[in-house]
């Protein structure tokens, strides 16, 4: 079998450019392997070999991203690899991001397969790691010898497609998906083991890190709802028939702010429902059904409630990420605190 | 509370004229087992196989998998409340055959039954694939209710482990195990420098055949308590539910329960193992509430420094695992938690359905929705035909050369929140 090609990525520092003051060095494209590419080929022995590096300064990759990122793709893809590795850049941050987002890029524009490396500190760490495979490696070039051993047969798990088992038995960095895997003792032992290690103080490794969880308290009742003024809020997807601001079904990447001026009852030709993650047939019959408006109205007119505000939020809950749907929320709260809003009756499907 | 455990090791299982029990080979009467099952009149028919490990054999749909024990001295007797008398057990003398199980099948109750492959991939994901397997394949009378018969095949299989269990009554074990624990006051004199740590052990009790019996009482109608680890080896609780066959703690896990097992190995040397808190997971916020601030309560009473917490089932029961977590950890009392995880199918998303910044400790016992293919076998005891409406099966898994496609959650005892197997995930 012929060796496999690699396109190998190092900075300005790696290949023995300069340090500092050379870091504005511009992309060059070299035949071969240089400087930590020699660890590589070696342990890659007949299975692969890097044919050509590619070497941009950190500084200059950073502050002209776009316009280095396409130069240093334009490079490796010249060279049809079938593999690309970048790094490993231990604690260099620059260098780290540089890796990373060379890494990524040549993951979803030119689908070669392609892993970096460097320390779990270096913030192209937690910018990339569920992106791309990184290593991770020890904060100093000391740690070159252990990240080859570990990147060379993930590497060439990579090449060949094979499938990659769970990250502490591939050795990358924990990237979101989980895999399983037989670890040598079983769970209860493990269990009793954490559990020594927790009361002594001493350091131990969760097996399920926990996620972050936003729990919000709820603000005191309401006492005088006879003088309240209650907004309607959404992620039921309601929005005026048609849906003008073209909300997504699924994963919104907005909000909508609608007028209830003068609307007493949601209806089948005023109102729908914009959500692909139920079934929209009783939403669209009588949107009051997920945003209760006709319901709000009689209070209003009861004197239970002093009024339904003037305007109403609105998105899609389905599939929508947590970050966007807080930033969603801490921008209409502004508006909704502005208008003196007391309360907000918040309706999921 | 001082129990010896007779280990007899089982080497082989047969048919038989008689039932007996000799050099570690049990022979069994169909006729006599037979005339065990049918006593039920809710069941009109009844088959029994031997399944061991390596046969080309699936079995589904399981519903229970039981250890056959005897007591051979001391008050009670196996199953108390349930089989036995309800005299409190744990102390004297009981007799395992180890290496054998009665594993209960038949016409599917509901849908969180599961599969056990002797052989091939699936065999390395249930530890039933291990043990020598006496079958009870059981046919309910027409238009039985489903908790009906549920209860039916409930109350079967653990008749017949019993009468097995019987057979070995005066038989010389392989093995003697001494399995004490102290009393509050002699724990902490004996051990004044170990750390107290407890197991809070949590009894699936969602109801609707999601239930657990603890000396024949419903688990959903108990208050936490405490048992003592021995209670556990001579069958004080049992299992009668069909949560997904993955997280599903048997009768046999209940008798062997590996955390009871590893805290035993290290008390009296790295820690004093001070007891088991039981407690359920009802569906009501209320019951939730109440249990959770029990098993705290109880934590606390008992001084303890450390305590591991087992989950039994997903979804729903994550609060209850997450409230106990947080309010031990509340007064003050370090944590370990043992679930699993339903990341999907690809991995990538919540594994929990509530979490915690207090389980800074978690042991998982895997990934539950990552799918596997299990290739033909042989022979099936049981029903295939339902194997895509099982927990962990879909529309469409079974292929034409007559391989299933499941998710691990369909393999008995596959991702075990006491800690059963090795599986886990990152």
């Amino acid at each position: 079998m012929a060796k496999l090609r690699i396109v190998h990525y190092i900075n300005q520092f790696f290949a023995q450019i300069g340090g500092e003051e050379m870091a504005d060095y511009k992309p060059e494209l070299r035949e071969g392997c240089i400087g930590p590419g020699l660890a590589f080929n070696q342990a890659f022995g007949e299975d692969a070999e890097i044919v050509a590096t590619v070497i941009c300064g950190d500084s200059y990759f950073n502050e002209n991203l776009d316009e280095a990122k396409a130069t240093v793709l334009e490079m490796i893809k010249s060279q049809n690899p079938d593999l690309f590795i970048a790094g490993p850049a231990f604690n260099a941050g620059r260098y780290g991001v540089a890796c990373g987002t060379i890494t990524a890029a040549v993951k979803s524009e030119l689908g070669i397969p392609c892993l970096t490396a460097m320390y779990e500190e270096n913030p192209g760490a937690d910018m990339f790691k569920n992106q791309v495979y990184i290593v991770p490696t020890k904060n100093s070039a000391v740690g070159m010898r252990d990240a080859v051993k570990k990147m060379v047969p993930l590497a060439l798990k990579l090449a060949h497609g094979e499938e990659i088992g769970a990250s502490c038995v591939e050795h990358y960095m924990p990237n979101g998906i989980r895999k399983n895997f037989f670890e040598k003792k079983r769970g209860s032992a493990r269990a009793v083991d954490m559990l020594l290690a927790k009361m002594a103080g001493k350091p131990f490794t969760t097996e399920f890190p926990m996620p972050d969880f936003d729990r919000v308290t709820p603000n005191p009742a309401v006492k005088d709802m006879a003088h309240a003024t209650i907004a309607l809020v959404t992620s039921g997807g309601i929005v005026p028939k048609g849906n003008p601001d073209h909300i997504e079904s699924s994963s919104a990447s907005k909000y909508g702010e609608y007028d209830l001026e003068g609307v007493m009852d949601l209806t089948a030709d005023t109102y729908e429902t914009a959500h692909g993650g139920y079934d929209p047939v009783y939403a669209n019959q009588d949107a009051d059904r997920v945003l209760p408006v006709d319901v709000m109205r009689d209070l209003e007119r009861e004197g239970v409630i002093g009024k339904l505000h003037r305007y109403f939020y609105t998105t899609v809950g389905n599939g929508t990420a947590v970050k966007n749907a807080k930033r969603y929320a801490s921008e209409f709260a502004q508006e909704l605190l502005k208008a003196n809003v007391n309360a907000v009756i918040l309706t999921s499907t | 509370m001082k129990l010896e455990v007779g280990y007899i090791d089982i080497r082989d299982i047969c048919f038989a004229d008689s039932s007996r029990l000799e050099d570690g080979v049990l022979y069994l009467d169909k006729n006599a087992l037979s005339e065990i099952v049918l006593e039920d009149k809710n069941i009109s028919k009844v088959e029994f196989e031997i399944a061991k490990p390596g046969d080309s054999i699936r079995i589904t749909p399981v519903k229970d998998v039981i250890e056959p024990r005897v007591k051979v001295e001391g008050p009670g007797g196996i199953f108390p409340g349930v089989i036995s008398k309800v005299t409190t057990v744990g102390s004297g003398k009981t007799h395992v055959l180890r290496g054998s199980a009665i594993v209960t099948t038949g016409k599917i109750v509901g849908f969180q039954e599961g599969i056990i492959d002797m052989s091939g991939p699936g065999a390395d994901y249930t530890p039933f694939s291990k043990t020598l397997n006496l079958v009870v394949n059981m046919t309910p009378v027409e238009g039985l209710a489903q908790h009906e018969h549920e209860h039916a095949n409930r109350m079967a299989g653990l008749r017949i482990a019993a009468y097995v269990g019987e057979l070995g009554k005066n038989a010389v074990p392989d093995e003697t195990r001494v399995y004490e624990t102290p009393s509050i006051k002699e724990g902490l004199e004996k051990y004044p420098d170990l750390p107290r740590v407890a197991y809070i052990e949590m009894l699936q009790s969602q109801g609707l055949m999601h239930d657990t019996y603890v000396y024949g009482v419903d688990a959903k109608r108990t208050l936490s308590t405490i048992i003592t680890p021995t209670e556990l080896m001579d069958g004080a609780i049992i299992s009668g539910n069909c949560v997904s066959a993955c997280d599903k703690n048997t009768t046999y896990h209940h008798l062997n329960n590996p955390v009871v097992h590893d805290l035993l190995e290290k008390h009296g040397k790295e820690l004093n193992f001070v007891g088991i808190i039981i407690t359920n997971e009802n569906v009501y916020l209320a019951d939730k509430e109440r249990s959770s601030d029990w098993t705290a309560k109880l934590a606390e009473f008992l001084s303890l420094d450390g305590a591991i917490i087992s989950q039994e089932g997903f979804g729903n029961p994550d609060t209850d695992l997450i409230m106990n977590c947080k309010k031990v950890e509340a007064k003050g009392i370090p944590t370990c938690i043992i679930t699993d995880e339903y990341a999907g199918r690809d991995g990538s998303s919540q594994s929990l359905a509530d979490a915690d910044a207090s389980a800074t400790a978690v042991v998982t016992g895997g990934n539950a929705n990552e799918l596997i293919t299990l290739p033909k076998l042989d022979k099936v005891i049981g029903d295939l035909s339902v194997v895509d409406r099982i927990a962990g099966g879909f529309n469409g898994n079974m292929a034409e050369d007559g391989s299933i496609t499941v998710e691990l959650q369909a393999i008995t005892g596959a991702t075990n929140e006491m800690g059963f197997n090795k599986l886990s995930a990152r």
